[in-house]
């Protein structure tokens, strides 16, 4: 350094010789200051990712520099997120690189006090061993005297907050290993929405995408707390409001949501259906429809079968109800003169009579096929296109709905007469040819015993305004783990195959020919194709050992014979059946209902397998769960073996992710992961290649899927299968090995294979679609060149909608796609859901099948007869109209009808997880209070990703309950203190937050208090506190085996809960007291 | 660089009247700078955890939950003048016998509500009093006319502490120095927005320069009152106020005590001169005196 330089930072030199004379500007500037650099501006490289937190989809830019992720921020090119990051976005830094993350295997002996470190490579062989043991012990070669091929002794869940990759080989080996009881996180949340929407109207995924909402006129938000739970995707709700939209958010509490809403609407919770329809009943009775649009695109005017009894008939009930089994024959439901083949009704009807609970197909979660095709009805229905026929599903439906009135909401959810007309008024002013409302839900409509039928109830109203397939229009399904669609898509779900192909049935479905038949062969739309949708797949398992000679090997599929959800697993492993369990990514004693059912499921297993960032309390609850401090378990006398792997993070792995907009966004790797952390595409292959040698060679015909699957990806870096390989699979090619480009084609001869028949077109042209990037700026709001959407990048389903009859736009200004003579093809800013030729005027002839049959005017073209339903004359399992039931927890009777609660809906009487007393019996009133869950924006789910975070911890750093200070002053309880709160399963206690948040509602004639729990904590990590989920009950809905958690009872009282077996001596009582017994709440 | 090369002056322009409470603001912050974790604590102040801002937090969310019969929620944005809803009356049922309630509001008529969200950071004002004590010049002003502490020369006095109007500034425990929002001056001078509001999902953080955000803001808060929002009011942004205007400045829809804010912040040093003038006058007043009274012995 010379002399002048260096006199020339002395700062009294620059101060008396510089025009900064006071020394409070550029001559107080520090050496640092003068060399300071962002630290982005130093990076090696940035890499383009998404971020792991819920289903927005946000673009992240991972700055990376001497291989490792110095800084995660927003991708400003992104057109969903536009570079915006929510809290738990803006900490994945800490998430990825933070302290909390282990990265060493651990393993815990039976009856082991603690963890000991064990290699990853011997880990891996003990598992693999474990699995062969398993699987020899446990293998079920039949039935009830059918071949089922199968093994109950292993379960896996998880797998939404992973990559659609690693969710593919999941489901493929384990299918292959014969294992059916594969599950993740999208059955706890969203396995309604697939069954509601699905049935409605084909597809069930979300019908529009986060982007349109800013085309909106108007936005309910109603069983979502959108705001807290998609921060970033609420973006364009605001960017809809400041466009003049209106914003309704109905909610039993006032949260961030309803602050920025122009009209908050508190609800008691669990009866939507009552306000919804009675919506259905003032645009019915009022005339507010799209009539043209409800003619044209729905089945308002197809007849109903003069058998069809109606719960106003029955009092509660439809008709072909059996009190058995607590299920429908639905076959009085159809159309008049049709044949349905329901997915779920006739074919179980005929097996009933055995006795047995499950062999029906209807407890095999048959209505979740519908992801991606209706329900199957065969031949042509009757119609009256005047409407006025008695019984048309349009006079069907306002006779059903004819005593949903405003009176009936203020008596049931307890909303004033005039706040309900009020939020009729927007939503219809705000719908017809010229304008657009849409429905925003998430889990607080699907966790019901009738959770399809809200999001049924949602589709009817839409279908009814002419909504559906409109810009702005629409059903937004808010999803909240990264690829919880894509785990539905390419499902670890053990209802599914990939596309939404059900998993074989025992019963009829013995071979490809009866499975087509019993499951596919609609009157008309692209689900007839299913028997190619089907080859395809089984040409991706097993490549060319599938032939025609030996039907495609489908006979390597293991098959259902009731229900294997993640609940009835629970019960399997209490009972024994079930020994082995992986978890992937997922935290079933925190996220899903009966926590204390779950460790004890656990406690019974023979070993555990736990895939996580950090010790989740699934991974310790043998050593410091809350029965180990109770006394029920020690520690000593549990022999389950548990093997804990740290897994990669999402900067660590190149992959897809498919969010709520259904688009399939490409992650790169940032950086390798260190120590023993692997991807689970890692930890699923090389598993899989240690089950191959240790079977090698083998004879037996059990083993023979396994070995003749296709296993061979190439390796990328490291010893890391390519994701982009697998991604190909899934994609598909023909007989010469090129990449297909679209589902259409698709053959059943053998000559063409598909890992997921909707995720074909993903590598179109060879091209890896879902890594495009092109930057929203540069494109309109559709974005067609940023990712790929599922199906054939159409971006708003059903859009053929947007166009009247005749294919000219509704409007100007809600113009999508429409027909252009002249090409003579559909054009619009989308990618119309349609073919691209079929003209408008076009009519099949009456002989005509499939596809063909579609006729220019059928809009949703996976439906059976083409139609968005009002009505379902097949394909769920508990009626075809929404029915308003209370929930299984209620204070309330029901004032419709004599069956209060949902007759179908699927009950598990143990003693671990018992019900509470009907309303109408003295002990209901141990458990007065209504009960609901929600999530905080700055946690996530079950806390795995939160709960460990420092700088999301300190936000919200502890569990608490909000109440009304009405109950507050009721029950005593005090502002920042601790309350208990009870239920019949289980004792918890949280932080008190008093707020005028929390409504008291007024319903038949008396106050409800309700009670708002966070669901997020557990008792490990950095922040903690007793999980909600301990005080729920395992109480499902019929059609997809979803829990019953957004509407319950208890009762709360001031001060912690107690501890030890004074805890479980506090629920006894409270149960003694309710003269709970095992028929408690099992009652209609 | 001299003042005339300098770039134009940057600053924030916190609208809270579309701030969903999310704090992405706060961790964007804490990520960017590494500003450390300050522990876990349940406060039972809404859904505020953090309490105000300090060494450790540089951006702070307020909540604040009103009962009040305001006609509808306040929170609408640019909607044009006759359309949409008008007030709403949520006409929600009441309970309770007057007296049983325990909350802080009473029952109010209509028993309307709303839950107010608001950003906090450290104003960067014009005339900043934090700067003008700073005996070490750890305190300066950047090209960006921004208020930045330079660590590497901080040697932890903390007068800045109590000189700051608004209690931004404070010294953090472990070291003793003194910590705050420095608008990212690192990012600022690579052409980057600040972290905070490059995070922020709904644009309520709006960096940019502040004659266009002033100009912005005041436009904004037109149309609010335009569309029935008489409530909207800006906050720091006047140049002609008691610190001569912010850099970081706010839309706030009630009193800025509500937000736990200083409504007429003066910067501490305004008087400095004054009093300085006034102890000198003093001091010749007494010197005075004192020769007056030697003079007068000797005559």
């Amino acid at each position: 350094m010379s002399v002048w330089t260096w006199l020339g930072s002395w700062p009294v030199l620059r101060q008396v010789t510089g025009e900064d004379r006071m020394g409070l500007g550029s001559a107080a500037r520090s050496e640092r200051s003068e060399r300071l650099r962002p630290r982005t501006a130093e990076a090696d490289r940035v890499v383009k990712s998404v971020c792991p937190y819920c289903a927005v989809g946000c673009g992240q830019n991972v700055y990376v520099r001497d291989e490792k992720v110095v800084q995660i921020e927003g991708d400003p090119d992104s057109p969903i997120s536009r570079g915006r990051l929510c809290p738990k976005g803006s900490a994945s830094l800490q998430l990825t690189t933070g302290p909390s993350r282990r990265d060493k295997v651990l393993y815990r002996p039976p009856h082991g006090t603690d963890w000991e470190e064990l290699d990853l490579d011997t880990a891996m062989r003990m598992v693999a061993d474990r699995v062969v043991r398993t699987r020899e012990e446990t293998w079920e070669e039949e039935y009830e005297g059918r071949r089922v091929a199968r093994t109950l002794g292993i379960a896996s869940l998880g797998g939404a907050t992973l990559d659609n990759e690693e969710n593919y080989l999941i489901k493929k080996l384990f299918t292959a290993l014969g294992v059916i009881q594969v599950e993740n996180q999208a059955r706890v949340c969203h396995s309604s929405t697939v069954a509601g929407l699905g049935t409605s109207f084909g597809r069930g995924g979300a019908t529009m995408f986060l982007q349109d909402l800013q085309n909106s006129d108007c936005i309910v938000i109603e069983g979502s707390n959108f705001a807290e739970a998609h921060p970033v995707g609420f973006q364009w709700v605001m960017e809809a409001k400041a466009r003049g939209a209106v914003v309704i958010h109905v909610d039993p509490r006032f949260s961030r949501t309803s602050a920025l809403a122009d009209l908050h609407v508190p609800i008691r919770a669990g009866t939507d259906i009552a306000f919804l329809g009675a919506i259905i009943n003032h645009v019915l009775t009022e005339e507010k429809y799209f009539h043209d649009y409800v003619l044209e695109y729905t089945n308002a005017a197809t007849i109903v079968g003069e058998d069809f009894r109606d719960t106003e008939d029955l009092d509660g009930l439809f008709s072909g109800f059996s009190g058995e089994d607590r299920s429908y024959d639905v076959t009085s439901w159809s159309y008049d003169g049709t044949e349905v083949a329901a997915a779920s009704g006739d074919r179980g009807q005929l097996y009933r009579s055995q006795g047995d609970p499950h062999p029906s197909t209807r407890h095999s979660g048959r209505p979740e096929q519908h992801g991606s095709g209706g329900a199957v009805i065969r031949n042509p229905p009757r119609v009256d296109r005047t409407l006025t026929d008695p019984r048309t599903v349009f006079q069907v439906l306002k006779r059903h709905y004819s005593r949903y009135t405003p009176e009936l909401v203020e008596e049931v959810c307890g909303i004033p007469r005039d706040v309900f007309e009020r939020v009729c008024e927007h939503l219809t002013s705000n719908s017809g040819p010229d304008r657009t409302s849409a429905f925003c839900y998430a889990v607080g409509w699907t966790q019901h015993t009738v959770g399809s039928q809200y999001i049924r109830t949602a589709s009817i109203l839409q279908l009814l305004l002419g909504n559906i397939g409109r810009p702005g229009g629409g059903i937004q399904a808010l999803r909240g783990h990264a690829s919880i669609q894509g785990s539905s898509d390419v499902p670890t779900l053990f209802d599914l195959l990939p596309g939404y192909l059900p998993m074989p049935h025992m019963q009829e479905e013995q071979d490809l020919e009866g499975y087509v038949k019993a499951a596919g062969e609609p009157l008309k739309g692209f689900w007839s194709n299913m028997d190619a949708y089907t080859v395809s797949l089984l040409k991706a398992w097993w490549g060319e050992h599938a032939t025609v000679e030996n039907d495609f090997l489908f006979d390597y599929l293991p098959r259902l014979s009731g229900s294997h959800s993640t609940y009835d697993t629970v019960m399997a492993q209490i009972d024994g059946v079930c020994k082995g369990y992986f978890l992937m990514g997922e935290n079933p004693t925190v996220g899903s209902a009966n926590s204390r059912a779950q460790r004890f499921g656990m406690a019974e297993l023979d070993w555990l397998v736990v895939r996580d960032f950090s010790l989740i309390e699934s991974a310790t609850w043998w050593k410091d769960g809350p029965e180990i401090e109770s006394g029920e378990m020690r520690t000593e006398d549990i022999s389950t073996e548990v093997f804990f792997f740290p897994a990669a993070a999402h900067t660590e792995k190149s992959g897809t992710f498919t969010n709520t907009n259904r688009t399939l966004q490409w992650h790169d790797r940032a950086v390798q992961p260190s120590g023993d952390r692997r991807s689970d595409l890692w930890f699923m292959y090389h598993l899989g290649l240690l089950l191959r040698e240790r079977l090698h060679g083998s004879e037996d015909p059990k083993d023979r899927p396994l070995l003749d699957l296709t296993w061979d990806y190439p390796m990328e870096e490291g010893d890391d299968p390519s994701a982009e390989a697998v991604l190909r699979e899934i994609n598909g090619h023909d007989a010469q090995g090129r990449p297909l480009s679209m589902y259409t084609q698709l053959r059943a001869d053998g000559s063409t294979s598909c890992g997921c028949w909707i995720y074909c077109g993903v590598f179109k042209d060879g091209v890896n679609q879902a890594a495009r990037k092109r930057p929203g700026r540069e494109q309109d709001w559709i974005a067609a060149e940023w990712a790929w959407s599922w199906p054939d990048n159409r971006r708003v389903l059903y859009n053929r909608a947007s166009a009247d009859p005749e294919g000219h736009p509704w409007s100007e200004r809600k113009a999508l796609v429409w027909w252009d003579e002249e090409s003579g093809r559909w054009s619009g800013y989308d990618v119309a859901d349609f073919e691209p030729d079929k003209a408008p005027g076009y009519r099949p002839s009456d002989d005509a099948r499939g596809v063909a049959a579609l006729s220019g005017v059928d809009p949703f073209i996976m439906q059976a007869d083409g139609k968005g339903w009002l009505y379902a004359p097949a394909g769920l399992n508990d009626g075809p109209m929404p029915t308003h039931y209370e929930p299984q927890d209620t204070p309330f009777t029901n004032p419709l009808y004599g069956h209060q609660r949902n007759p179908t809906r699927v009950l598990y009487p143990h003693e671990l997880n018992r019900y509470h007393p009907a309303p109408d019996t003295p002990e209901a009133s141990v458990f007065p209070y209504v009960v609901t869950t929600y999530r905080l924006t700055e946690h996530f789910t079950a806390g795995g990703m939160s709960r460990w975070t420092p700088y999301l911890s300190e936000l919200q750093p502890e569990f608490f309950c909000e109440v009304g200070p009405e109950l507050a002053a009721e029950e005593g309880l005090e502002h920042g203190g601790w309350a208990t709160i009870v239920t019949a399963r289980n004792a918890i206690e949280a932080r008190v937050l008093v707020t005028d948040r929390m409504k008291p509602l007024r319903v038949q004639g008396r106050t409800v208090h309700q009670i708002g729990l966070p669901y997020h904590w557990g008792p490990n990590g950095y922040s903690t506190g007793d999980a909600a989920n301990e005080l729920m009950s395992i109480s499902l809905d019929p059609n997809v085996h979803i829990q019953e958690v957004k509407a319950l009872t208890a009762h709360i009282r001031p001060g912690r809960r107690p501890r030890g077996p004074e805890r479980v001596a506090l629920v006894e009582e409270y149960r003694d007291r309710a003269r709970i017994t095992e028929r408690t709440g099992t009652e209609d | 660089m001299t003042q005339d090369e300098s770039p134009s002056r940057k600053g924030f322009f916190t609208d809270t009247s579309v701030c969903i409470g999310c704090k992405a603001c706060e961790v964007a912050c804490k990520e960017w700078n590494m500003v450390p974790e300050d522990g876990l604590d349940f406060l039972a102040m809404s859904f505020d955890n953090t309490g105000r801002l300090s060494a450790d937090t540089w951006r702070h969310v307020a909540f604040i939950e009103q009962r009040e019969p305001l006609g509808h929620q306040d929170s609408g944005v640019g909607r044009p003048a006759g359309e949409g809803p008008g007030p709403v009356n949520l006409g929600m049922p009441s309970f309770g016998l007057p007296g049983q309630r325990t909350g802080e509001h009473d029952e109010a008529e209509g028993g309307d509500f709303r839950w107010l969200m608001s950003s906090d950071v450290c104003k960067h004002c014009t005339s900043a009093a934090c700067l003008d004590v700073c005996p070490t010049g750890a305190l300066f002003r950047t090209e960006f006319d921004t208020v930045v502490v330079q660590e590497d020369i901080c040697n932890g006095c903390g007068y800045c502490v109590p000189a700051c109007p608004y209690g931004v500034i404070d010294r953090r425990e472990v070291d003793g120095r003194a910590w705050k929002c420095t608008l990212c001056y690192d990012r600022l001078g690579a052409g980057m927005e600040p972290a905070c509001a490059k995070a922020c999902p709904t644009d309520s953080i709006q960096f940019g320069d502040v004659d266009e955000l002033r100009e912005r803001a005041r436009k904004r808060v037109e149309d609010l009152h335009e569309a029935g929002v008489s409530s909207a009011r800006l906050y720091g942004e006047d140049p002609d106020n008691g610190v001569d205007g912010t850099g970081a400045f706010f839309l706030l829809l009630d009193e800025p005590e509500v937000y736990g804010l200083p409504p007429d912040p003066v910067v501490t040093t305004r008087d400095l001169p004054s009093m300085w003038r006034h102890a000198g006058a003093a001091a010749l007043v007494l010197l005075a005196g004192a020769t007056a009274a030697f003079a007068g012995r000797r005559s």
